[in-house]
C-alpha cells in the first residue's frame, strides 16, 4: 500500500503535458462556450435553477482547486460555504447592507476562517487532515446551532433582502440577480484557472505529487498548503454568500456534513483535479436532486450509491473521461 | 447534603457517568477505526453507520423474532460483522491498492447508503428499546444513584477494550496482526494469510462497533442517525489519540467522555464542542496526537 504511483493519486494529472498550445486553445474555446452558455441559458432554462448551479458550481471549482491542486481532501468546506451564507444573509438583512457588500463581507470571513482552520489543519497529513477539517466544520455547526440570535437556529435566516446593487439596480427579478451571479460565477472560474495555470499553481502540483523533494528544493510546502486552502476557502464562501442573496436563505443545511459530502460528490463525478469537471458535477448532482426531490432520504441513498460506483469504476469522471479520450487536459 | 463547586453531587455524578458512558462509545468505536486503519490503511467512515447497525438488528431481533438482549449482544456483532466482511471483500479490496482518500470515500457513500435505507424504513423518530430486566433498576451508592444497565455498559465495555488489546498485544494473533500492520508483504512471505487477516480484521472491527450499537441501544433510543453525528466525534477522538497506540485509543476515548461530562456540568453550552476545541488545543501543542508517533 506504500507504492502508490502518482497516476492512482486522486489529485494527479491525468499524464497528459499541460502546456501545449493546443491545450490552450481548447481551455479559450471551452471558456467562451462556457460564456456563450451562461449568456443563452436564462432564456431557456429556469434561472434560478441556472443560478442553483452556478452557486455549487462554483462551489465545487473551489473545493477542486484544494483536492485536485493541493492534493488536500477537505470534508469541511461546507464551514466556509456556510458561514459566508449566514453573514451575507445576515449583514444583508439586518444590516441593510447592499447585495455586494453583503457577498463580500461572507467572503472575507470565510477567508479568514479558512486561514485559522488551515492553519489548524495543515499540522497533520492524509486522512487525520480530513477528519480534522471535518471536525472543525461540526464545531462550527454547532456554533450555529447554538447561536440562534446570529443564526436564526432551526428556522435559519429567512426573508433575505435581495437589495439593490450598488444601491442602484433591483436585483429583486430572478433575470437581473441572474447576470450578478454569472458574472461572480465567471470571475471566480477565471480566478482558478489563472492560479491553477500560475508559478504559484505549478508548486501546489508539485507539493501535491512529492512533497519532501518540494520541500528539499527549497519550497516553504506548509505556506503553499496554506495560501491555497485559504484561497479555496474564501472563493467556497464567495458561492455561499451569493447563494443566501440568491435563495434569501441561509441554513443549518448550509454547514452541516452532508453539504462537505456533496462538494466532495460533485467533484468526484465531474473529475477530480480537472479544470472543468466541478461544474459538470456540479449540475449533474443539483439536476438530479431537483427531479428527485420528492423521493425524500431516497436522494441520500442515490449519492452514496454514486459515490460507491464514482469510486469504484468512474475515478476520472465525466470531464477526466472526456480529456483522456482527446488526450488533452480539461 | 454537601456540595461540590456549588453542584449537587447527584448531579455532578451523574454527568460524570454519563460522560463515562459516551467515554466507553468513544473507545470502542475508536478502538475499531484504529485496528481497521492499521492494516486496511482506510478511514472507516462506515463506522458510525454499523454501529446503527448494530443497535436496529437488536432491535429487529426483539420484535421481529423476540430474541432477548443477551442473544442480541452476540447475533448482532456476528451479523453486522458478517456484512462487514461481505463489505470488504466485494469493495475495499478492490481499492485497496489506490490512494486512501479513495477508501475514505468509499466507506462515506456506504455510510450514506446504509443510513438513507434506514430511514426510509423506520423514519428518523428513532425507536425504544427496553433495558433487559436483569439490568433494570439500580443502587443507591449514597453519593448518588447508579442505575444498573449504565454501571454494567461502562464495565462491559471496559471489558472489552481490554480484551482486544490483550488480543493484540500479548496472542499470537495479534502478533501476526501487528506485523502484517507493520510490514504486509513480508508477513505474506512468511506463509501468514494476509487477505485473509485483512478481511477478519475489517469484520472484527465492524463487529465491535455493532456491539458499542448493542449496548447503546437501551439508552439512546435506536435511530437511523445515532451513529453519523458520533462518528465525527469519534474522528476528533482519533485525532487527539492518535491512532498508533490500542492502549492510547481506550484510555483517550474514556477520558474525552468524562471531560465531556464534566463540561456539561460546569458549562452546558460547550459540552457539543469541547472535544473539538481539545483536538485544536492537542494539534496546536502535540500536532501527532497523544499517544501518536511522527511518522
Amino acid at each position: 500500500m506504500a507504492d502508490i504511483t502518482s497516476a492512482e493519486a486522486p489529485a494527479a494529472a491525468l499524464g497528459i503535458s499541460e502546456t501545449s498550445r493546443g491545450t490552450e486553445r481548447l481551455h479559450r474555446a471551452i471558456m467562451i462556450g462556457l460564456a456563450v452558455a451562461l449568456v443563452i441559458a436564462p432564456f431557456v432554462a429556469y434561472p434560478v435553477f441556472v443560478m442553483k448551479v452556478l452557486c455549487f458550481g462554483l462551489f465545487a471549482l473551489a473545493f477542486n482547486l484544494l483536492l485536485g491542486y493541493g492534493g488536500l481532501l477537505s470534508f469541511g468546506h461546507a464551514a466556509y460555504f456556510g458561514m459566508a451564507s449566514y453573514v451575507s444573509a445576515y449583514t444583508a438583512k439586518h444590516w441593510g447592507l447592499t447585495p455586494e457588500l453583503a457577498i463580500l463581507s461572507g467572503t472575507l470571513i470565510a477567508g479568514m476562517l479558512g486561514a485559522l482552520f488551515g492553519s489548524l489543519a495543515i499540522r497533520r497529513q492524509g486522512i487525520y487532515f480530513a477528519m480534522i477539517t471535518l471536525a472543525l466544520a461540526q464545531m462550527v455547526f454547532f456554533f450555529s446551532l447554538q447561536t440562534p440570535r446570529f443564526t436564526g437556529g432551526e428556522d435559519g435566516i429567512q426573508a433575505v433582502p435581495r437589495g439593490k446593487l450598488f444601491g442602484l439596480v433591483s436585483l429583486a427579478d430572478d433575470r437581473a440577480l441572474y447576470w450578478l451571479v454569472a458574472v461572480i460565477f465567471m470571475g471566480g472560474l477565471l480566478l482558478i484557472y489563472r492560479i491553477i495555470h500560475s508559478p504559484f499553481g505549478e508548486v501546489c502540483k508539485a507539493i501535491r505529487d512529492n512533497e519532501p523533494r518540494a520541500i528539499s528544493l527549497g519550497y516553504r510546502a506548509n505556506q503553499y498548503k496554506l495560501a491555497v486552502f485559504v484561497l479555496s476557502a474564501t472563493l467556497a464562501g464567495l458561492a455561499g454568500a451569493t447563494k443566501a442573496i440568491v435563495f434569501q436563505l441561509a441554513s443549518l443545511t448550509d454547514v452541516h456534513w452532508s453539504m462537505s459530502g456533496e462538494v466532495v460528490l460533485m467533484t468526484l463525478v465531474g473529475g477530480l483535479g480537472t479544470v472543468f469537471g466541478p461544474i459538470a458535477g456540479a449540475l449533474v448532482i443539483v439536476a438530479m436532486q431537483n427531479y428527485l426531490a420528492t423521493l425524500g432520504a431516497w436522494v441520500t441513498v442515490i449519492q452514496g450509491c454514486i459515490f460507491v460506483i464514482c469510486v469504484l469504476l468512474f475515478r476520472e469522471g465525466i470531464v477526466g473521461v472526456i480529456a483522456k479520450a482527446i488526450k488533452r487536459p480539461m | 447534603m454537601f456540595e461540590l463547586l456549588g453542584i449537587p453531587p447527584q448531579a455532578l455524578f451523574g454527568q460524570v457517568l454519563l460522560g463515562l458512558i459516551n467515554g466507553s462509545f468513544y473507545a470502542m468505536l475508536s478502538l475499531g477505526l484504529a485496528v481497521i486503519f492499521g492494516l486496511l490503511n482506510i478511514i472507516n467512515f462506515t463506522h458510525g453507520a454499523q454501529y446503527m447497525m448494530g443497535a436496529f438488528v437488536a432491535w429487529m431481533a426483539l420484535n421481529y423474532l423476540g430474541l432477548n438482549y443477551w442473544v442480541a449482544l452476540v447475533v448482532s456483532p456476528l451479523i453486522v460483522g458478517a456484512t462487514g466482511i461481505v463489505v470488504e471483500r466485494f469493495l475495499l479490496k478492490r481499492i485497496a491498492h489506490l490512494d486512501h482518500l479513495y477508501g475514505l470515500l468509499l466507506t462515506f457513500g456506504l455510510a450514506l447508503i446504509i443510513q438513507g435505507l434506514f430511514r426510509n424504513s423506520y423514519g428518523s423518530s428513532g425507536l425504544p428499546y427496553q433495558i433487559p430486566p436483569q439490568l433494570a433498576g439500580g443502587h443507591n451508592l449514597g453519593f448518588m444513584f447508579l442505575p444498573n444497565y449504565r454501571g454494567w455498559v461502562v464495565i462491559a465495555s471496559l471489558v472489552v477494550c481490554l480484551t482486544t488489546w490483550f488480543m493484540i498485544e500479548k496472542t499470537k494473533l495479534g502478533a501476526y496482526l501487528r506485523a502484517a500492520t507493520e510490514n504486509p508483504t513480508l508477513t505474506q512471505a512468511f506463509g501468514i494469510n494476509v487477505p485473509l487477516l485483512v478481511t477478519l480484521t475489517y469484520g472484527f472491527g465492524v463487529a465491535l462497533a455493532a456491539l458499542a450499537g448493542v449496548l447503546a441501544a437501551p439508552i439512546y433510543s435506536v435511530n437511523p442517525n445515532m451513529g453519523a453525528d458520533l462518528i465525527i466525534v469519534v474522528f476528533a477522538v482519533v485525532v487527539i489519540g492518535g491512532m498508533g497506540s490500542i492502549l492510547g485509543s481506550i484510555i483517550t476515548g474514556f477520558s474525552l467522555g468524562l471531560v465531556e461530562g464534566l463540561t456539561k456540568v460546569f458549562y452546558p453550552e460547550g459540552a457539543a464542542t469541547v472535544i473539538f476545541v481539545i483536538m485544536v488545543l492537542v494539534l496546536l501543542v502535540k500536532p501527532a496526537g497523544l499517544f501518536g508517533r511522527t511518522a
